[in-house]
Order: structure tokens, then C-alpha cells, then sequence
């Protein structure tokens, strides 16, 4: 299988550091909308390889965390460190240079496009012809093309999604929409996927098939993963650490075990009076 | 390469091989969509694979008269598996890939494998669930690594490490290929070339021993009938282990040379089908059943012109079409309107359906409706009836082009000799007739006559024509209170017929009537229910709709009716009937996993709904216990109701008549 992708392998990011080492941290960021606070002095980190869990109630800052890891909002204060280089303010495209990919809590796809073209569109941060070369469609620019599709039907192959290739997204069921959605972020070929509650409205059969694919992605590819999930079980089995968010605020950080007997956490999830 | 010396005896598969990869070295033998690309094998290619995997087999111990079991979908190196294992002696035992472990488990140790060729990892843990059961089990061999990085390698080998093992010895000794090679023509056709399990319709299954040159010899046979070369090709997607897919794709490919084609998962099918477009086919009716409805469906959803000009070809193809196919005259008119449809009409359903390029298709397992029969092969399909068993090596009948009825499954096949016996039993001798069940002498004399004949089991009469029609299991045709006959199976096909009923289950031996159950087909009544604005969120909702009973009651009314005009099962008309509350499940073990009802344990695990359709209730609540595929255990609850229908007085002169005719 692996001997198709040798041709673009050298093109997914190679950030030089070591499973186990650190690969995103986090310090005392603060976001605040006007007068909301959406995450009060949040600091954690996420290790290169591990599969890296962010839970909490609703309105806990979870998505808005995920927001600023991906650049999409840019915090007030504190900073963030992504494989050894401090950012400043920048728009998510960068974020997608640098190798952070992600898929959203409601599925965005391009809903007329086949499932095919939304995956290879994944790959497009990744072409290096310009405008010019890919409309001529010729010489290097199809060569490129080749070797990025064949990328793509791996992807599709290792999503089990060979049947809806042709299919547009608009048409297909949940599910389904979100394991593209998943494809596409892949296609990036990312140091960090970030994935925001990739089981939410799945029934039990979708949910283990998504496990499944997420254990493999990071297991297989070795791709670092955060999640954000509201699905307990999910998330004590998948994670390796868990951060616990309650109103903008951290308030546990550990491994599954811990954090499941640590009595914040089953307080914020119970709904204890603050 | 010394193939060209393979002139002698043509009595077993990799004999074939030989001879294959030299008259037939540049042309396909096998095509994989993979990556979304076919790829494809000349049989020169497909040759070298399978010596590369024999020699590795032969460096792991495989020896002749050992068992490799073959658990997997439609792929090339399932296939190859076959042929290498014949090419060492040993026997291939292709297994149901969707058999849960306990099934497989039973399978795999009365079979006592040596080996196993899976697909992937799903196979691995199933089969290591239950590997104390198989004590001579020694290893394990995989066609896709996913997931299977963690596992011990001590008994786990790579499908390509094994071809490359293989390649490595015939490297280092060029002799050894040779002595393959030789092996393969001094083996002789008494050996036992597969074992293929029954699907266990009638209690455990058995397996069927085939010798090879019986095997060659009906695949022989069949393919002079129906004049397949190597420019043919199929599309292999029936189950690996049921006796259809190996005989038809394997047994005939070898023998013609045609291409086999393998699709690129169990969902893509239809596309892949419409891709490769094959000139042979064989579908169960069940499977036409579902192509039609999606078209009937579609059709519906057409604008007005589109549907018009739909509803007049068809027309036209039901007027002419057969008489066209099978040469009758028609009139110039006809032909003229028939050609129009064909371009505005057939020829684009049947590219959409990947059936353009079909020269002979063939249906069986279950009997197939007329309307549906014909609807086929008005559009210019060849599609003809066989009626077969694992036994026999597939065919007992099968009918001949332009000779072709909907309610018969046609003449004895050739070489083939059919009697019935005087219990009404169908009984045949055939040259792929099966030298035994494995390890069962007794059951093997059980099956067969004192003068050599395999028994069916399947009750049935000559038409005057000479054409076999089978009504049922023999020891399922029983008798009313009334003495009346009762075949379940016909009433039950009449019942299947209609798009809407996807499952019927007739009761009724030793009873005062017949009650049946019933399930209704999600699709064709979901279709209805959307567009009749009626809500549901289950089938088990849309199963209990009031005014889905009545759609079905009126189709129980017109069975009856139908019932009535045959003297035989005027009789046995249905009294009551009722939807069940789930569908019927192979998982369940309500079907066989060549999805046949198994009535008697329907019955059994239905016993109170069976009370209830006796007893005269008007509704029963029942709890039922189903299993998911992963074989985790729910269960479904309902309020089931069952209703009443009329019967019709039997038409006994008309009826008469027809069985006269």
C-alpha cells in the first residue's frame, strides 16, 4: 500500500521532533469577547504522537479553544508555541501551512462537490503549481495532479468510503459527511489534527467506526490528534490525556483515569452550583 | 518455462493454468479495482503470482491432502489461493467471509485446516477467538496489514512476504519451479480439488468434496453450452464460498479463459458491474428484484415526458422484445419501434444497470416472477433460468437460448440425467457430482440412491416440454387438516413476487389453514410511504401502518386469487397473515446466509405469534432478542397485529386445463 505514496510522502510536513516530545504549548491564554470571557489563563500542551482530548460542558471554551489553536481567533494573552516557533497573530491558512488541520462540530463541506474533489481539495495547500500551470492542466502541473489523487485514493481506500467517491457530499448522510470531512483534513497531511466533536450525532455503529479511523490515523500515520468530544466513554478511551474546561477556565489535566475521579470534573459535569 | 509440454490430460484447475498462461499469456485473467484503477493480471501474470505463492506454501509445510481455509471478499489472491493450493494437492476450503465466528469456528474445525488465507484483520480476530477449536491450525496468512501491527507474529504471516518467500526459493533454485510444474501435470483427477460447504438450509452444513476431474468436466460442459471464450468476462461478487461463485467465475474461468473482474468492495457493485459491463452474469432474483424497483422508483420521480416516452418503449419491449431475442417473427412495425426504444430506451437503462454487454445471464435459487422474468429479457438480456446445487457442482438443469420459461428451470443440463422418484423427489446424476460429504460416509449413503443418484430433497414434475419445475422442499410439502396440498414455498414466491413483501414465511402442515408472516421490502414501501406524506422513523413503525396492512392485504387477496386458478394448491389458500415487527436476519439465524428462510426456527422463535395466528387474536405483543453484527445482543418490542383475508373458490375446469396444457 505504502509504495503508491512514495511520490508525495516528502511533501507532508517532516517537524523533526521525536514521539513523545513536545509539540504545541499553550500558555495563560485569555480570549475574550467584549466583556466575555470565553477562556480565562489556559496553559497545557500536547505531545507529538499522543491523541490529546479537550472536554467539558457546554459553553466550557472548548470550540473557542480550538479556534485559537487554529488561528482562527487570536487570544488577548498568553501564547502558543507550535513545534518549537512562538506565533503571533495569524489567519488559519497559516495554521494550515504550519500543519494543523481540522474538522468542524457542524460538518463544512462543499456540499455540490463529489467526495472525491472535497478530499483532493484538502490537498491544495499542498500543490506547488500556480494558478497558471494547474488551469493549463498539463506537463508538471498533471503530473502533480496524478500524484496527489493517488494520495487521496489512499484516503479513501483507508476510509472505506470507495462508493460515495463520485457522490456529491450534499447527499450523503451524516455520518458519512463527517468521515469526508475527516478525509479532507487527512489529505493535509497535518503535524496536529484538531477535530471538533467528530462523533456528535452519530448512533453507536457510526461512533465505533470513527474510533476505529481515528485510533488508525494516529497509530498508523502517527498523526497527532486533539478532540474535542462530549461522548465520555469515547473520549476515556481514545485519549492518552484529558484537559477538562468549565467556564473558560482549566480545571483538570491528566490522564483518563485521573481525571474521571477527580471531583471538579464530576462536579462540572453534574452541574454543581458555582 | 516448459508450459508448452502441457498437452495431456485437461483433469484438474492448475492443469488449466499451465495451459492458460501460454495460449493465453497476454490476455486478462483478472482485473482488481483498486485505488480506483483497474488493475489487471494477463494469465501469463496471474501464473507467476500463483507459482510465487505455491512455492511459499509449499516452504510453509503445505502438503498434498491438507485444508486451507479461505475466508475473504472477491479478491484476486482469494483466488489465487485456490489454484495454488490445487497446485501443491491441497485442498481449498473457501469459507462464508460474513459467518460469525461460531459459525466459521464449526466450519473451519470439521474441516480440520491446516492453514488460513484471510482479508484482513476483521478475519484474524475471529478466527483467533475460536483457535483452540483447531488444533491443526498452524498459521495464518493476510491480504490487507491494517491494523495487524500489534499482533504476534509467531503464527501471523503477510500474504506478499509469503509470494515473496516464494520468489526468493524459485531464485535461488530455478529446478524448483520446474518440479512445481511437474507436480501439476503428473496430479491426477481423482484428487479431491475443493470442499465447498452447504449453507446449512437443513440443519449443520457439510462439506461437499469435489473431485477435480468431475469438476473440470462439468465446467466443461457448461462452458461449450454456452460457448464462453476467453473474450468473456464476469464480474465476481457473489459470496466466495457458496458453490455459484466458484463454479461460475473459478471453474468455468480456468476452463474458457475468460477475464474475471474483482469489484473494489461489497458496496460499489453497481458501479463497478457498470464499469466492466460483463457478457456473462448471474444474479439470484432477488437481486433483478431490487434493480427493478430502483428503476420502477426513479422512473416515478421522472418528469412527465421522460416518463411517457418510458412507459410507451416499455410497451413496445413487452410486445416484441422476447420474440426478438428469441428470433420469432415480428412485424416490421414492430422491429422498427423496438429499435427506437433500444436508442432512447433499453440501451441506456441496460448501461446504467452494467448490463449492456451481457450475452448469457442466468438466475436461480429461488423461483422469479414472471412480470420479472420477462421484464429482463424484453430489454434484450439473455437471461435464462439453471436450477442447481452444491452437489452437483452447481448445475442440474439449465436452459437453453430461445427455450426459456419463467416457471420451469429448464431441461437437464448436458450429461446430465434427471428421473423422479416415485415419492415425487427429484434425483439426477451428473459428471460434477460430488465424490462425498467430508468425513461423513453416512450422511454421504443418506444422500444418495442405491443405483448412484444424488437425492435433492427438492420436490418436482416434468412439463410436457421437458422442462424441470420444481414446487419445494420435498419433506416441506405437507398437508392441510383438509388433506389439501400445502407447498410453502409456493405460496411463498407467489406472495414475494409483489415488490412490496421482501419475506414471506408460510405455516400451515397439519393445521386447519395457512397463516403466513410476512416482511414488507423497506425500500419499495418507504418510497410509498414518502411519497404518501406518511412518517416513520423504524421499519418495525412502517411495518405496523394501518395502511400498510391494507396495501399488503390486498396483495395476500390477490394471492389467493392466483392460488385458486392452480388445481394443486387451490387448497392451501392463506387465512391470516401478519407483518412481522423486524426483518428477517442471517444473523439471527432466521436466513441462511444464502439468505433462505429457515422456517421451522422461525417458527420456534415466533412460537407465540404462531399461537396468535391460530388462536383467532386480533393482535399479540411479542419480545424478540436480536443479534448485531458484532454480535452484541438487543432486543425488539411490538404489538403485532394479524389480519384476516378471504378466500376464492378453486377454478377446477380452468384449472385443469392449464396443468393439461
Amino acid at each position: 500500500m505504502n509504495a503508491h505514496s512514495d511520490a508525495v510522502a516528502a511533501v507532508a510536513p517532516d517537524d523533526g521532533i521525536a514521539p513523545g516530545e513536545l509539540l504545541m504549548d499553550v500558555r495563560n491564554v485569555s480570549l475574550r469577547f467584549g466583556g466575555v470571557k470565553a477562556i480565562t489563563d489556559i496553559s497545557f500542551d500536547v505531545r507529538k504522537g499522543e491523541i490529546r482530548a479537550i472536554i467539558g460542558p457546554n459553553g466550557a471554551g472548548k470550540t473557542s479553544m480550538l479556534n485559537v489553536i487554529n488561528g482562527f481567533y487570536t487570544p488577548q494573552e498568553g501564547t502558543i508555541t507550535f513545534r518549537g516557533k512562538q506565533r503571533r497573530a495569524m489567519k488559519p491558512h497559516h495554521a494550515v501551512r504550519q500543519g494543523i488541520a481540522r474538522t468542524f462540530q457542524n460538518v463544512a463541506l462543499f456540499k455540490g462537490m463529489s467526495t472525491l474533489d472535497n478530499i483532493m481539495a484538502g490537498r491544495s495547500v499542498l500543490m506547488k503549481r500556480n494558478l497558471f500551470w494547474q488551469m493549463l492542466w498539463h506537463g508538471p502541473a498533471l503530473q502533480e495532479e496524478i500524484a496527489h489523487r493517488r494520495v487521496v485514493e489512499e484516503i479513501i481506500d483507508f476510509l472505506e468510503i470507495q462508493h460515495i467517491r463520485r457522490t456529491p457530499v450534499g447527499k450523503l448522510p451524516y455520518g458519512l459527511q463527517k468521515r469526508v470531512e475527516l478525509g479532507r483534513a487527512l489529505a493535509m497531511e497535518p503535524s496536529l489534527l484538531l477535530l471538533d466533536e467528530p462523533m456528535a450525532g452519530m448512533n453507536l455503529e457510526e461512533k465505533e467506526d470513527m474510533s476505529r479511523f481515528i485510533i488508525e490515523v494516529n497509530r498508523q500515520r502517527g498523526t497527532t490528534i486533539a478532540l474535542i468530544e462530549h461522548d465520555m466513554g469515547v473520549v476515556m478511551d481514545l485519549s492518552d490525556r484529558v484537559v477538562v474546561l468549565d467556564y473558560g477556565k482549566k480545571i483538570a489535566d491528566g490522564p483518563p483515569e485521573a481525571v474521571k475521579s477527580n471531583q471538579q470534573v464530576i462536579d462540572a459535569y453534574l452541574g454543581v452550583a458555582h | 518455462m516448459s508450459v508448452a509440454a502441457s498437452a495431456g490430460l485437461l483433469d484438474t484447475f492448475p492443469k488449466y493454468l499451465l495451459l492458460n498462461a501460454q495460449r493465453f499469456a497476454d490476455r486478462p485473467a483478472m482485473r482488481h479495482k483498486d485505488y480506483g484503477i483497474w488493475q489487471s493480471w494477463s494469465w501469463a501474470e496471474q501464473f507467476d503470482e500463483i507459482r510465487a505463492l505455491a512455492l511459499g506454501l509449499q516452504g510453509m509445510g503445505l502438503g498434498h491432502g491438507d485444508r486451507i481455509a479461505v475466508v475473504g471478499a472477491n479478491r484476486p489472491r482469494m483466488y489465487w489461493t485456490f489454484a495454488a493450493a490445487q497446485s501443491l494437492g491441497a485442498i481449498p476450503v473457501p469459507v462464508y467471509a460474513d459467518a460469525v465466528a461460531e459459525e466459521m469456528a464449526y466450519v473451519m474445525a470439521d474441516a480440520g485446516v491446516h492453514l488460513a488465507v484471510v482479508q484482513d484483520q476483521e478475519q484474524v480476530d475471529k478466527i483467533a477467538s475460536f483457535a483452540e477449536q483447531c488444533p491443526d491450525l498452524r498459521a495464518l496468512i493476510y491480504d490487507e496489514p491494517r491494523g495487524l501491527q500489534d499482533y504476534d507474529r509467531a503464527r501471523l504471516h503477510d500474504f506478499a512476504d509469503v509470494q515473496a518467500r516464494g520468489r526468493a526459493l524459485l531464485a535461488a533454485d530455478a529446478a524448483r519451479g520446474r518440479r512445481w510444474e511437474q507436480g501439476i501435470r503428473e496430479a491426477s483427477g481423482d484428487d479431491i480439488s475443493g470442499m465447498l460447504y452447504t449453507s446449512g438450509t437443513t440443519g449443520r452444513s457439510k462439506g461437499v468434496m469435489l473431485k477435480a476431474s468431475s469438476a473440470v468436466a462439468a465446467a466443461s460442459d457448461t462452458v461449450a453450452f454456452d460457448r464462453l471464450t476467453d473474450t468473456d468476462s464476469v464480474l465476481a461478487y457473489l459470496p466466495l464460498a457458496w458453490v455459484g461463485d466458484h463454479y461460475l467465475n473459478y471453474a468455468q474461468g480456468y476452463v474458457s479463459g475468460f477475464c474475471m473482474n474483482c469489484p473494489e468492495s461489497a458496496d460499489t457493485v453497481a458501479q463497478d458491474l457498470r464499469e466492466i459491463a460483463p457478457t456473462f452474469y448471474f444474479a439470484p432474483p432477488r437481486v433483478f428484484e431490487s434493480l427493478l424497483t430502483s428503476v420502477t422508483i426513479r422512473m416515478e420521480d421522472a418528469g412527465w415526458f421522460k416518463r411517457k416516452l418510458f412507459s410507451h418503449f416499455i410497451g413496445v419491449a413487452k410486445k416484441h422484445g422476447e420474440a426478438l431475442l428469441e428470433g420469432r417473427p415480428v412485424p416490421l412495425g414492430g422491429r422498427i419501434s423496438y429499435r427506437l426504444g433500444e436508442f432512447f430506451i433499453y440501451g441506456p437503462l441496460k448501461n446504467v444497470l452494467g448490463l449492456s454487454g451481457i450475452r448469457v445471464a442466468y438466475t436461480a435459487g429461488e423461483a422469479i416472477g414472471q412480470d420479472l422474468f420477462s421484464f429482463f429479457r424484453s430489454l434484450g438480456i439473455n437471461l435464462k433460468q439453471l436450477y442447481g446445487q452444491t452437489e452437483a457442482f452447481l448445475y442440474v438443469t439449465c436452459q437453453k437460448d430461445g427455450a426459456v420459461r419463467a416457471d420451469t428451470v429448464g431441461p437437464a443440463a448436458p450429461n446430465t440425467d434427471i428421473r423422479i422418484s416415485d415419492a415425487g423427489e427429484v434425483q439426477f446424476r451428473s459428471p460434477g457430482q460430488f465424490a462425498g460429504y467430508y468425513g461423513q460416509p453416512e450422511k454421504t449413503a443418506e444422500a444418495l440412491t442405491e443405483d448412484g443418484y444424488v437425492k435433492t430433497g427438492d420436490a418436482g414434475f416434468f412439463e410436457s416440454d421437458g422442462q424441470l419445475r420444481i414446487i419445494d422442499r420435498a419433506k416441506d410439502v405437507g398437508k392441510l387438516e383438509s388433506g389439501a396440498l400445502f407447498a410453502p414455498k409456493y405460496i411463498e414466491n407467489t406472495l414475494k413476487f409483489f415488490p412490496n413483501i421482501k419475506e414471506a414465511v408460510a405455516y400451515g402442515d397439519g393445521r386447519g389453514f395457512v397463516g403466513v408472516f410476512l416482511n414488507i421490502d423497506l425500500q419499495a414501501v418507504g418510497n410509498w410511504a414518502e411519497r404518501n406524506n406518511i412518517a416513520y422513523a423504524s421499519y418495525q413503525e412502517l411495518a405496523g401502518h394501518p395502511e400498510v396492512y391494507k396495501i399488503v392485504a390486498g396483495h395476500v387477496d390477490e394471492t389467493n386469487r392466483r392460488l385458486s386458478r392452480e388445481p394443486m394448491m387451490a387448497g392451501a389458500q392463506i387465512k391470516r397473515f401478519l407483518i412481522l415487527h423486524k426483518e428477517l436476519d442471517a444473523d439471527d439465524g432466521e436466513l441462511t446466509r444464502t439468505m433462505k428462510v429457515r422456517r421451522s426456527f422461525v417458527a420456534e422463535r415466533y412460537k407465540t405469534l404462531i399461537d396468535a395466528l391460530y388462536d383467532g387474536s386480533p393482535e399479540k405483543y411479542v419480545e424478540t432478542e436480536m443479534t448485531y453484527e458484532d454480535g452484541r445482543k438487543g432486543s425488539v418490542r411490538a404489538t403485532v397485529r394479524i389480519m384476516d383475508v378471504k378466500t376464492y373458490e378453486p377454478a377446477q375446469a380452468a384449472g385443469f386445463k392449464e396443468a393439461a396444457e
